[in-house]
């Protein structure tokens, strides 16, 4: 991200934060100030930040920069125009479940497209026992029901979520970031995933509305700080296996990393709110384990590039994820509603 | 029947499922064979603690997932420290990738 982008983001969220002819009173002059050093959006409210521009994320799919009550973001340099803005109608449409665009049409800003939002307070990233797992599993379920599109007003079909895409991105940042010891293990896991958890071929489900990446980063109260909580980022969101969206929970609660008390309270929440992704009743991990498996994998392939990259030791979080890994080479994936007789 | 000791009349009561017979006069009981022992695990289930209460059993997990220990059944709740016994919302690692794509 070049530093005149960073300053053409804050002035599209300033002009957005201030009408026209309103001059703006915030402390700050509206240029972004550096990243603080962290990918997680951890603002606090006081009122100096509320007013203030900064910025919230820069990372290579997206860089978000707030000025007051608005938030703009440049996504990734290779996103396709014509997949954001159907997504963008959707966040438009599903608005309660997803954050609404101040704008359903992106900008292009240099080589960019830019968007739009009211800012909302995310889950506090020092407090995860606070972590909001049944608004987060009762957003996923009227998410997950809502009809696909396309949108009445002759909008282009939603693509395929991509969360299978970012599992494969993953694997291949894993294999250029040079040998690891555990590579192996997570390359031989990734080996047993079906195609399609590989993006080698299609979903089998291409009519339900998903995610693609939800994690606890993706939820805001908006109207900041005490509105309901709503789903953020559609970058990955479209049509395919809404278990998907489930999957990362459930992938952290198998590595034994989420307590089983947090995985029941969000996977109880969307069974109750008619969430269609796992049986409403019995064992969900027929419907689970492939996409659970695939986020694990992917993980596991963060954690070895990030270790590789700085040079350092996997810590026993990220080793808890490997071992998993391990323990699916010898385990085909279940397959859902298909039993051997 | 009739008591063996002191002969007065001998009547039945029943506890918990066993027949007892005692004397109206001195008192004293008679087991049929068995319900000495019938009458002794009795007892010892009524002064056995109730088993520890499960309130929240463990929720299914995939063969590939961690061993049920690494679950934290039976540790007193969880902990988003993994195996390491690192407590609840405390280990940064797991925090951070709670909040990553």
């Amino acid at each position: 991200m070049t530093a005149d982008l960073l300053r053409g983001l804050a002035a599209a969220a300033r002009a957005a934060a201030h009408r026209a002819d309103e001059p703006c009173t915030c402390p700050d002059d509206g240029s972004a100030r550096t990243p603080a050093g962290t990918s997680a959006p951890a603002l606090v409210d006081t009122p100096a930040e509320i007013s203030d521009a900064r910025t919230l994320a820069d990372r290579p799919d997206g860089t978000v920069v707030r000025h007051g009550g608005v938030v703009a973001k440049a996504h990734a340099p290779d996103t396709d125009r014509a997949g954001l803005a159907a997504r963008l109608a959707v966040a438009a449409r599903l608005d309660g479940v997803l954050l609404a665009p101040l704008d359903p049409a992106p900008a292009p800003l240099h080589d960019r497209l830019v968007t739009l939002w009211p800012y909302g307070t995310p889950v506090d990233p020092d407090d995860p026992d606070a972590a909001p797992w049944e608004a987060a599993a009762g957003l996923l379920a009227r998410l997950h029901r809502a009809p696909a599109g396309p949108d009445p007003s002759g909008g282009r079909p939603l693509p395929p979520m991509r969360g299978p895409v970012k599992a494969v991105r993953a694997i291949r940042r894993m294999a250029a970031a040079g040998p690891h010891p555990a590579a192996p293990v997570v390359l031989r896991a990734w080996a047993g995933l079906p195609g399609w958890a590989r993006d080698r071929a299609p979903m089998p489900d291409a009519t339900t509305l998903c995610h693609g990446d939800l994690h606890l980063g993706q939820l805001v109260r908006h109207p900041a700080a005490e509105g309901p909580w709503r789903l953020i980022d559609v970058d990955d969101l479209g049509v395919g296996v809404a278990a998907w969206d489930l999957a990362r929970p459930a992938a952290w609660y198998a590595c034994g990393l989420l307590p089983p008390d947090a995985w029941t309270r969000f996977l109880d929440a969307y069974r109750a709110a008619g969430g269609p992704a796992v049986p409403a009743a019995g064992d969900p991990w027929p419907a689970l384990d492939v996409p659970a498996r695939a986020l694990t994998v992917q993980t596991a392939a963060l954690a070895v590039a990030k270790a590789v990259a700085a040079g350092r030791p996997l810590d026993e979080v990220e080793s808890c994820v490997i071992d998993a890994c391990d323990r699916m080479s010898g385990l085909p994936p279940e397959l859902d509603g298909a039993f051997p007789s | 029947m009739q008591c063996p000791k002191c002969h007065a009349p001998m009547h039945t009561y029943n506890r918990n499922g066993v027949q007892i017979e005692q004397c109206s006069g001195c008192r004293g009981i008679f087991l049929d064979y068995g319900e000495l022992e019938a009458l002794a695990r009795l007892e010892s289930q009524w002064s056995q603690p109730a088993p520890p209460p499960q309130a929240y059993p463990a929720p299914p997990a995939p063969a590939w997932g961690a061993p049920q220990g690494g679950h934290g059944g039976g540790h007193g709740g969880g902990h988003y420290g993994g195996h390491h016994g690192g407590h609840h919302g405390h280990h940064k690692s797991f925090g951070h990738m709670l909040f990553s794509s």
